[in-house]
């Protein structure tokens, strides 16, 4: 079990880490601008999708993943993308993204248009992809991970070498059907990596106030090794990642990555977040960006600033494409109101 | 071009707020993320964060200004090169200006991007019932399967899980005490012999968690059968059956849906009380995305599991305790005995009064009949066999002809199968009643645990008797 090792060292504080990680190889300038490229297009979508609602053009609830980008991108990285399966909260524009969805596809689902993965009929918070492996999208907090722990199961059950990955909010591993999932995952050795994105509050709760004990030991009462990860640091994210889908994938059964992170919005868009300070909100921010961590490095192996600026204008140019397409596909046709109840074989 | 800052919507119900504080002044550099005002809604004051670079050029609703609409240009940045000279040239105000904001960098993209079709052809029978529309559904030849073996409900449930999963290696069976045990009523008695461990899947106590799980699969390519032991417990799971397997369909689009069957006993048993008895048929018949179904006979049983596997919706399907140890020497052996869901059974055929019921019913509603035959009364007795997507056709067709209607259900009287038939014949046979409908239900109180409180609360054929004898104006 070289990946059981249980380390509470991670915490994503304040404080700055070490550019690559402890004791590891300076990372590629491909893969660094890869990085850069993934967790900046997440960042410039989420940004646009808050200006849309902030039009208008969005409704209902939106949450933004802007301050995580490293979660997703560092795990995504790690996963073998033509076999495993991802299902997440309802949290999931970057999981979309990182799961290669067309930003287009995802953000006129935002603004409720028939190009929209889902038609128009599913929002912000449920969307899927069959084709991309992408089971959602869940606005029930606890549910994608027990739809992530049947994914899991499914793939044992056809041995087709997928693993799930189920990610689920601090606020989640609360749930009792998360302790639930722990126990069969475990009990059955199902291929599953369940990822806690703690970003430290459950909506305005913070994780003091709602969480007795370390979300990712919650695991060893099931056998279930665990650890927890500095989710600022897209480098350790993936380090983790590989090592847990390694284990996982040679049948050991499911495994548990608390990832320390932080949201800079609130929860959603309406949210003030009030429950924190200005100056933690800042720290982060400021000294511990997961993208202004990953441009530095990139200028410390000397990439120049017109090449950055380069790569800043071809995501934005994504974004600005998704967001035309967003707002000139139409609304879906009215008979979408009363299609895809039943799977119709006859009338 | 200059870019217009508008006032942003920050709620889901928010139309106007207060410009409460500009924390960047004219000729400030943004940057994308800066926060550059606060605004006060009726909830909270929240900050305004810039999703463009520029320079702030002119600020156009200043500080303390009261109810701001939604969308009115709050301030101008200016880009590279650009001078506040250049402001009159800012788009105008929303909503114009909104789409112009966002497209003046980017072509425009073609529509054929969006290659999801629309407008669908409309075959849902409850949808085209609401439209007016009542569909006949298709026909079953039920007499022409003649090579029968006899068995208990029990038993044809078996047969019709064992037959599916051989014909298909994705079915699989998961629950409490469904290998070993062989099943807590026996009802997957062999199953684990034949088809190992892998297949046939005893779950902890955690119904939730296990439903949960078999959702997940069945989006993921397999085809769970999921035993509750009593559908009492299957309540932990109702979120689940609802938010995930019944509504995804809807929610993706139509790209993904979750074949799979919730299964267990339903309705009282004996002797039980409260939390061990409960008909959870007008539950499930709530929710569309579900189809609900309730086999009475042996035959129904296997017919109907059979078709329920088969399906590529969520189905919930309402066995009964009682009758899982009823023989019937009239269970087809065919592979091909799959009774199509959404069509009911016409059990005795009758001229003077239409006897509508369900799963355990049936047969208090058969009873009834013989009964009401010695009275003098021909009462027809249809069997729903499925609740959802409802047999309105032919329960429609047989008060035409009876013109009297009583609707029989164990479960609780107050929005249950018996008021959505009223429904119907108030909506469609209202001209060819001679009486008001009557419905006999469960007494509207917990189950009482009693012997003597128990029988009171439950519905017998002779509440049946009495009811058909009222609408047709004999009691």
């Amino acid at each position: 079990m070289a990946a059981a090792k249980k380390k509470d060292s991670a915490k994503a504080s304040n404080k700055t880490a070490p550019k690559d990680g402890a004791g590891r190889n300076a990372p590629s300038v491909d893969v660094l601008k890869k990085y850069y490229r993934d967790m900046l297009l997440i960042r410039r979508f989420e940004e646009k999708a808050g200006q849309l609602y902030g039009m208008g053009l969005i409704g209902g609830f939106c949450h933004l993943y802007i301050g995580q980008e490293a979660v997703v991108t560092g795990i995504s990285a790690a996963q073998d993308n033509d076999k495993d399966t991802v299902v997440t909260s309802y949290r999931d524009h970057a999981h979309m993204l990182a799961c290669d969805m067309d930003p287009k596809g995802i953000m006129a689902e935002l603004t409720g248009r028939e190009g929209g993965y889902s038609r128009g009929k599913g929002g912000s918070m449920h969307m899927f992809s069959k084709e991309k492996r992408f089971f959602g999208g869940h606005g029930i907090v606890g549910a994608g991970t027990a739809i992530g722990a049947g994914l899991g199961f499914a793939h044992k059950y056809t041995k087709d070498g997928g693993v799930a990955v189920a990610y689920m909010g601090d606020g989640a591993s609360n749930q009792g059907q998360v302790a639930e999932c722990y126990n069969m995952a475990a009990l059955w050795d199902l291929p599953i990596l369940f990822v806690i994105e703690n970003n430290q509050y459950g909506m305005g709760t913070s994780v003091k106030r709602s969480s007795a004990g370390t979300l990712y030991r919650r695991g060893e009462g099931y056998g279930i090794p665990g650890e927890q990860v500095d989710g600022m640091d897209v480098f350790a994210v993936e380090a983790a990642a590989s090592q847990a889908l390694e284990y996982i994938r040679s049948g050991n059964g499911p495994y548990i990555l608390e990832v320390m992170t932080y949201r800079y919005r609130g929860h959603s868009m309406s949210d003030p977040a009030k429950y924190r300070t200005k100056e933690e909100v800042a720290s982060f921010k400021e000294e511990r960006d997961p993208i202004t961590s990953v441009k530095d490095m990139l200028q410390t192996q000397g990439v120049d600033e017109a090449e950055l600026k380069e790569i800043d204008k071809e995501i934005k140019a994504i974004v600005n494409e998704a967001a035309t397409f967003a707002q000139e596909s139409p609304e879906p046709h009215v008979d979408e109101l009363w299609t895809d109840i039943l799977v119709e074989e006859s009338a | 071009m200059p870019t217009n800052i508008l006032m942003p919507a920050l709620s889901p119900t928010m139309t106007e707020g207060n410009l409460a504080k500009w924390l960047k002044t004219e000729g400030d550099t943004v940057e994308a993320g800066d926060v550059i005002a606060e605004i006060e809604t009726d909830k909270a004051t929240m900050e305004v964060e810039a999703v463009d670079e520029g320079i702030l050029g002119k600020i156009l609703i200043s500080e303390g200004t009261q109810n701001v609409a939604v969308n009115t240009p709050i301030a101008v940045l200016l880009g590279d090169g650009e001078s506040a000279n250049d402001i009159g040239e800012a788009p105008e105000a929303a909503p114009t200006a909104a789409a112009a904001e966002v497209s003046e960098e980017s072509a425009p993209v073609a529509q054929a991007d969006a290659e999801q079709p629309s407008g669908a052809v409309v075959e849902n029978r409850d949808i085209l019932y609401h439209q007016g529309i009542i569909v006949e559904p298709p026909p079953f030849d039920e007499a022409s399967f003649t090579d029968v073996y006899t068995a208990t409900v029990r038993e044809a449930l078996r047969d019709a899980m064992s037959e599916e999963m051989r014909n298909d290696e994705t079915v699989y069976l998961m629950g409490e005490e469904v290998a070993e045990y062989q099943g807590a009523y026996k009802c997957s008695q062999g199953m684990l012999d034949e088809f190992g461990k892998d297949r046939v899947i005893d779950t902890p106590i955690t119904e939730h968690g296990f439903a949960g799980i078999a959702v997940g699969s069945a989006m993921n390519g397999l085809k769970p059968i999921v035993e509750f032991m009593t559908w009492n417990f299957g309540m932990q799971a109702i979120d689940h059956i609802i938010n995930s397997a019944a509504k995804t369909l809807y929610m993706a689009g139509g790209q993904l849906g979750c074949p799979i069957v919730f299964r267990g006993p339903n309705g009282a048993a004996s002797r039980v009380a409260a939390q061990h008895s409960q008909c959870y048929a007008s539950w499930y018949a709530h929710v569309p995305g579900l189809k609900v179904v309730a086999p009475w006979s042996a035959a129904d049983a296997k017919g109907l599991m059979k078709a329920a596997i088969r399906d590529p919706n969520p189905v919930v399907f309402l066995e009964n305790e009682i009758l899982y140890g009823e023989k019937y020497d009239n269970v087809p052996s065919s592979d091909d005995f799959v009774i199509p869901l959404g069509r009911a059974k016409i059990e005795r055929s009758g001229a003077d009064v239409t006897i509508v019921a369900f799963s355990i019913m049936v047969g208090k509603a058969l009873k009834a009949a013989e009964e009401l035959a010695e009275q003098g009364i021909d009462a027809e007795v249809i069997n729903l066999r499925t609740i959802r997507p409802l047999d309105r056709h032919t329960i429609l067709e047989s008060v035409k002809k009876t013109n009297r209607i009583v609707v029989a259900e164990e479960g609780w009287p107050f929005a249950g199968i018996g008021a959505e038939i009223a429904a119907l014949i108030g909506e469609h046979a209202f001209d060819y009643m001679d009486a008001p409908l009557a419905r006999v239900t469960g007494a509207d109180v917990p189950m009482p645990y009693a012997a003597n409180l128990e029988a009171l609360a439950l519905p017998q054929a002779e509440h049946i008797v009495k009811a058909a004898k009222k609408v047709c104006y004999q009691d």
